[in-house]
């Protein structure tokens, strides 16, 4: 069965939202991380960060303010 | 994302603006500010503190048009942008003590990080003892972090919270330019409540409109590309995560190349211009700064940046800089040409526990 979690990040400013998805991240190994955060420049962070560890990033604004982030390996 | 937001949040975007203060700064040297001091976040709050009165030190009172600049070009890209998200709630009190901390330490030193590497790029070699401090505070921050240090969350505020801090800024845009002279003396001679230096470094400044313009352009660049002179050393440190850093790489190399050509740079340690050459002080004033600063979550200049993006919390520290900035100068905290105030080691010191206090008692659970 595919692995999925999620981080709340919203209402965190960098580093912790790129901190608990590096933890997320390294805990899953692959699977499907879904990231919530409120600001762009987490959500910069939290794709990069992603990206540079090999998972693949899709953002999705959110209704209410702010993204969600899907990673995917 | 638009072409330009992708051209942002690539790493050209902390490289250009990196590129932009660091041709600028010197610049701005040359059309009358202190020298290394082009742009200085901390003695630029010192200078603000001054001239509302904060402190009387009447060497360092001018209102500096690059920190308003900062704010408002900031609010600007934000709302293009879609990024002005009024915000507030997390920790304020802590984040204005952290504010008064990190301006004290880096009034020990003698300028924020950015002057650190623009002190640099001059040739003063003493920045290299305060960028070696700037690591160490921010190396002991990583600790806490990894420890689980947090200020906590914030939430969304109300729009009006947003515009207080640019509100603000047009305020003291208002009394630069009008001076107005509400207060007496003993003889009822006007005075006050806005001072401006007449010798000094308060009296060396680059005319309204430039800095008020190379202000706003840099609150533009770095609110799109994040540029933060203290998140560039953690990410670094953190995450391995070189981004923000290549910022300061070109900011080092442009303002160096800029300072060669307008022959504005003069290495060494002695005669370096608002600068000491106490080695173990300048590292510690530092190291103080960039532990404060880690601890809010960016250097200064990203402080008074997300103010403008409506961070209030970010506004609070931003503030405490400037109160802290007016306690330096009255306690005599803050170093001078001749070396630190007898009363600044102490003074960092009590700040670092202060710091180390902080860092191991904030602390929320990050688990989603």
């Amino acid at each position: 069965m595919e692995q999925k979690k999620t981080v709340d990040a919203r209402g965190l400013s960098c580093p912790e939202p790129v901190m608990m998805t590096r933890e997320a991240l390294a805990a899953l190994k692959t699977g499907t991380v879904e990231v919530l955060v409120d600001s762009g420049t987490s959500r910069d962070n939290v794709r990069r960060l992603a990206e540079r560890f090999g998972w693949t990033a899709v953002i999705n604004s959110r209704p209410t303010g702010g993204y969600q982030l899907v990673l995917t390996k | 994302m638009s072409s330009i937001g992708r051209f942002f949040a690539s790493r050209w975007g902390p490289i250009l603006t990196g590129i932009v203060v660091g041709v600028l700064a010197p610049i701005l040297v040359k059309l009358g500010n202190p020298g290394n001091m082009g742009v200085c976040v901390a003695c630029f709050s010192r200078d603000i503190a001054g001239a509302l009165g904060l402190h009387r030190a009447a060497a360092v009172q001018y209102i500096r048009p690059e920190i308003i600049g900062f704010v408002l070009g900031s609010l600007v890209a934000a709302l293009i942008f879609r990024e002005f998200k009024p915000r507030t709630g997390s920790a304020p009190l802590v984040r204005f003590l952290l504010g008064a901390l990190a301006v004290i330490g880096a009034l020990v030193f003698l300028g924020c990080p950015w002057r650190a590497y623009l002190r640099l790029a001059g040739g003063d070699w003493n920045a290299i003892f305060g960028i070696a401090g700037l690591f160490a505070g921010i190396g002991l921050g990583v600790v806490f972090l990894r420890m689980g240090f947090s200020l906590g969350r914030n939430r969304p505020a109300p729009a009006a919270l947003g515009w207080v801090m640019p509100a603000l800024m047009i305020g003291l845009l208002l009394l630069l330019v009008f001076a107005p002279l509400f207060g007496r003396d003993a003889n009822g001679k006007p005075v006050g409540p806005i001072f401006f230096s007449t010798t000094g470094p308060g009296s060396q400044h680059a005319a309204i409109a430039i800095s008020l313009a190379v202000g706003l352009l840099i609150g533009f660049l770095a609110q799109r590309s994040r540029f933060c002179t203290v998140g560039a050393l953690r990410d670094l440190i953190l995450v391995r995560d070189a981004h923000l850093f290549l910022g300061i790489v070109a900011l080092l190399i442009a303002a160096f190349v800029t300072n060669l050509a307008l022959g504005q740079f003069k290495p060494g340690f002695t005669g370096q211009p608002v600068a000491h050459t106490d080695a173990l002080w300048n590292f510690g004033g530092m190291a103080l700064a960039g532990l404060a600063f880690i601890l809010a979550g960016g250097c200064p200049g990203r402080q008074f940046i997300m103010s403008g993006e409506g961070d209030g919390d970010a506004a609070i520290f931003a503030l405490g800089m400037i109160v802290g900035a007016g306690f330096a100068h009255n306690f005599n905290l803050a170093s001078s040409a001749t070396g630190p105030s007898p009363y600044g080691p102490a003074a960092v010191i009590v700040g670092l526990v202060v710091c180390v206090v902080i860092g191991l008692t904030m602390r929320e659970a990050r688990t989603a």
